[in-house]
């Protein structure tokens, strides 16, 4: 009984951070049972993952620009613009991958710094410097892409970012239709996971600080154990896990770890609570523009090459909505529109939201028309959720 | 007249978890000036809303009983309509709209379906006569000192023919002659048959103008006196108010240890290019070791303007003069640059710029300070909360968990969280702006024992305050700045209200 009301208190207290994950779950066994369990099999989910990959990248960023009450409108066509780039860099400059990558996030970073620059030191509203941006980008977009139309791209290394899978090892004959690795890596990752909830909860207590319940706590542990494994296991059962995952994992990893563990998090967090006192505590607001629009462009050079590497081409319009899909999928998954709430991870299962929509409204037959309202619908949703659930915990 | 035009019966307010109204009685006589007074917390905001319906009717037990029938509101509107009028401390102006728009504004005169813009002007004018507020009518709020934006409002009640005007710490934001002149107007509402609830921290306003005064304390009617049977006296009401006695509230400065000089500041003068003119002329002033230094003045005479130039000059003035701290020259381009030399700065607008109040209290307490418990620039999150519940015990700040959003907390706790932040910075010099602005006489006999106990430790202060009576009671030495400039400096033992006031008045 005890644990039943302590698993309730707990999932009150949490309903916002927890919400939308339950949302997900909700959304996928849905889906599961009016395909037949098409969308479940490992296939469409590892398809899926790498659908939401460039989305996801730039709701990572678009999650701090919100945070800080700025948001950022050219995202799309800077992607578009900066994967146009990559390119005309491989196919026609002849450049090797391994300049390519580095030019065009060092690029995206300048485009970002450009934007900073208009909202930092001219004052000007991020809503009108970033839509200047979206159209000077679209522009620059068909300029480059003027002569050749669509630009093929034959690099395959480059292809695989956005279609290849991480490689097995070899000699291993257990399970033959089981990638190894990513079941190896998954094992490895649950393991961290395990120990450092364990070492956190042994620190706390040395401090004698408050920590959840016994139960709850191993409750919490095989939750996510089971999640965990269960995404191992499915993605392993097709090709394992993509690149694409990969580099996803590793910038929500990068930027979880400096929202939630950092000075620098700290301090943007601060600026979106209240950007007056955040001045007077010291913290220079300005700086921390340029800090959150660069990686903003960064981050759109990344998700222009993981799309443009996917499509193995560049187009005339890639990027088309890409900032709306960012953007949206920030709010569903919590982040504030008044500013200084919101998690990185929220974001990305925001954008996993959305794209199992799509996903999975794609295999029921579901037409086009009708995808757009149901997202457009499930966007409201998430939102009022949000702002009953804060003023409740008022 | 003994007829009472509001009786509050047995009403009882519950939230989750508190009791915020207990079983509260009030009652109001017509045409008389009844002031409510209590600690932060006591419950006085929430009986005013429970009245003006704000908590509509079935949200809490009890009666309302307003010109002799039992009401039933369901919304602001509906105790308008009955002619209750409510005025807050964060006024409801729209500061982009002109001075008679904003009189008419949820109320338009109307000619058909369209706005009848002339009756609305000559009304206004009428309306701003009987407040005697001479401003242009055309003239937007945003244009307007906060005195005469308070009187807009009252304008704004009339206007709406008022039986009971309620006015919610109207003086807080105001400077003793704009104060003078509201109770003034006060009074003149009273004889034309206005009745007048006066919530207030400054008990000597209310000593002053009520007719009878209602104490509560922990969300229950403690008692109600009577001015002219002599019951209300200062002492009579912070016994009241406190449930226990406070003679001298201001603690002992024998034990001050004043030594060599911290900050010195020389022919300072500031320019405001938003406002497009000076705004400091040629100041100097020092600050010792162990020292409480007031600063007095009136509202708007530079006092904070000068502290922000000093703090770093965030707000982008163009500044000249020099600045040592320990004897040697400074110069703060942002407030990270001063708060490394050891000054800190705890705002005047604990809420506007003070306090990040979606925070909780331990993330409020650090942010100033993060260096302090990170390792390579990764917080510890466990060291985090060690620190702010140190803060939380020294400082007897009454949250349940320094995880509390700081937005939850009673003024004088987020003051109390405002003045842990700045200390958790290690500062030799603490500026404190309007230190207890808002807060309720138990916080602030606390605050001045914090500030005593720190200026015994070493550490100096200035102390921006324009309540008299405790920059006279704090402070060591007292500079006065009128109209941006120094106009006088007075020990602590000859500085009197009325030098002071004489200085301050001083262009």
């Amino acid at each position: 009984m005890l644990f039943l009301q302590n698993a309730g208190k707990l999932l009150q207290k949490n309903i916002r951070e927890y919400g939308m994950y339950i949302a997900l779950f909700v959304i996928m066994v849905i889906f599961t049972i009016t395909t037949d369990g098409i969308f479940i099999s490992s296939r469409n989910i590892s398809n899926l993952m790498n659908q939401t990959g460039y989305i996801a990248v730039l709701a990572v960023g678009m999650t701090l620009v919100i945070i800080i009450r700025h948001i950022d409108l050219s995202v799309g066509f800077l992607a578009g613009f900066l994967g146009a780039i990559a390119a005309i860099a491989l196919a026609f400059w002849g450049m090797p991958v391994y300049a390519v990558i580095p030019l065009v996030l060092a690029l995206g970073a300048f485009a970002g710094v450009l934007t900073a620059f208009l909202v930092a030191q001219m004052k000007i509203p991020s809503f009108v410097a970033t839509l200047a941006g979206w159209l000077i980008y679209r522009g620059a977009i068909l300029v480059v892409t003027e002569s050749t139309g669509t630009i093929i791209i034959s690099n395959d290394t480059f292809n695989a970012l956005g279609n290849g899978y991480i490689p097995d090892i070899p000699g291993l004959n257990f399970l033959p239709e089981v990638h190894k690795l990513t079941l190896i890596l998954g094992f490895a990752a649950l393991l961290l996971f395990i120990f450092n909830e364990i070492n956190d909860r042994r620190k706390k207590l040395a401090y004698d600080f408050e920590v959840l319940p016994m139960d709850i706590f191993v409750l919490k542990i095989a939750f996510t154990s089971i999640i965990v494994a269960g995404i191992t296991w499915v993605l392993a059962g097709y090709n394992g896990l993509s690149w694409t995952v990969v580099i996803v994992l590793i910038v929500v990893g990068i930027y979880d770890f400096i929202m939630s563990k950092t000075v620098l998090g700290r301090h943007i967090y601060a600026i979106g609570g209240n950007p007056e006192a955040a001045e007077l505590s010291g913290i220079s607001v300005k700086r921390l523009i340029y800090v959150v629009f660069g990686s903003m462009g960064m981050l759109s050079g990344l998700s222009g090459i993981l799309f443009a590497s996917r499509l193995q081409s560049a187009t005339t319009t890639a990027g088309t909505l890409f900032e709306l899909d960012a953007i949206a999928a920030a709010y569903v998954g919590g982040v504030s529109a008044a500013g200084g709430v919101g998690k990185v991870i929220g974001s990305i299962v925001g954008a996993l939201v959305m794209t199992s929509l799509t996903s999975g409204m794609n295999l029921m037959g579901i037409g086009i028309a009708y995808q757009y309202m149901v997202r457009g619908a499930v966007l409201a949703a998430a939102v009022i959720f949000d702002v009953a659930t804060r003023n409740r915990a008022q | 007249m003994n007829t009472p035009i509001l009786e509050m019966k047995n009403i009882t307010k519950e939230f989750p978890g508190v009791k915020a109204l207990n079983n509260v009685s009030f009652q109001v006589t017509e045409g008389e000036i009844h002031c409510l007074v209590g600690e932060n917390g006591a419950g006085k905001s929430t009986l005013m809303k429970v009245l003006s319906g704000v908590y509509p009717h079935g949200d809490y037990t009890g009666d309302i009983v307003f010109n002799g029938k039992v009401q039933t509101f369901r919304g602001i509107s509906d105790s308008e309509k009955a002619g209750i009028a409510i005025i807050y401390q964060e006024l409801a102006l729209i500061p982009e709209m002109t001075v008679y728009e904003n009189i008419f504004l949820g109320h338009e005169i109307k000619n058909g379906s369209l706005i009848d813009w002339n009756e609305t002007i000559k009304r206004a004018g009428q309306m701003l006569k009987k407040v005697k507020l001479n401003v242009n009518l055309a003239e937007k709020v945003r244009d307007l000192g906060v005195g005469k934006r308070q009187l807009v409002e009252i304008a704004k009640a009339l206007s709406k023919d008022v039986k009971l005007l309620i006015l919610d710490e109207p003086t807080a934001a105001l400077n003793e002659d704009d104060s003078e002149n509201l109770l003034n107007l006060l009074r003149e509402l009273k004889s034309h048959g206005v009745t007048c609830v006066l919530i207030s921290h400054k008990l000597r306003e209310v000593i002053e103008i009520a007719d009878s005064v209602t104490v509560l304390r922990d969300g229950q009617t403690i008692c109600t006196l009577n001015a002219k049977k002599g019951e209300v006296s200062e002492s009579a009401l912070i016994k009241h108010m406190v449930g226990r006695e406070i003679d001298n509230i201001y603690p002992k400065k024998e034990n001050r240890q004043i030594g060599e000089v911290v900050l010195r500041v020389e022919n300072w003068n500031a320019y405001d290019p938003a406002l497009g003119r000076s705004i400091l002329k040629d100041i100097n002033f020092h600050v010792k070791k162990g020292e409480i230094v007031g600063f007095a003045g009136l509202m708007g005479s530079g006092r904070t303007e000068l502290a922000l130039s000093i703090f770093g000059n965030p707000g982008g003035y163009n500044i000249s003069g020099d600045i040592s701290i320990l004897g040697s020259k400074k110069r703060f381009k942002h407030p990270q640059d001063a708060i490394k030399a050891g000054v800190a700065y705890v705002t005047e607008d604990r809420k506007g710029n003070g306090l990040i109040l979606i925070q909780d209290v331990k993330q409020n307490i650090t942010i100033a300070n993060l260096k302090e418990i990170s390792i390579r620039n990764v917080v510890n999150d466990n060291s985090e909360v060690k620190v702010a519940n140190e803060y939380r015990v020294s400082l007897n700040i009454k949250t349940p968990s320094v995880e509390q959003k700081t937005s939850n907390l009673s003024g004088g706790n987020q003051q109390k969280v405002s003045l842990g932040k700045w200390l958790f910075v290690g500062p030799k010099l603490l500026i404190l702006d309007e230190p207890t602005r808002g807060i309720d006489v138990g916080a602030k006999y606390e605050i001045y024992t914090i500030m005593t106990k720190l200026v015994e430790q070493g550490l100096s202060i200035i102390m921006i305050s324009s309540e008299l009576p405790e920059v006279l009671g704090m402070s060591d030495r007292v500079y006065v700045v009128s109209a941006g400039k120094i106009t006088g400096e007075l020990a602590g033992s000859e500085a009197t209200q009325e030098k002071i006031m004489q200085l301050a008045t001083n262009y």
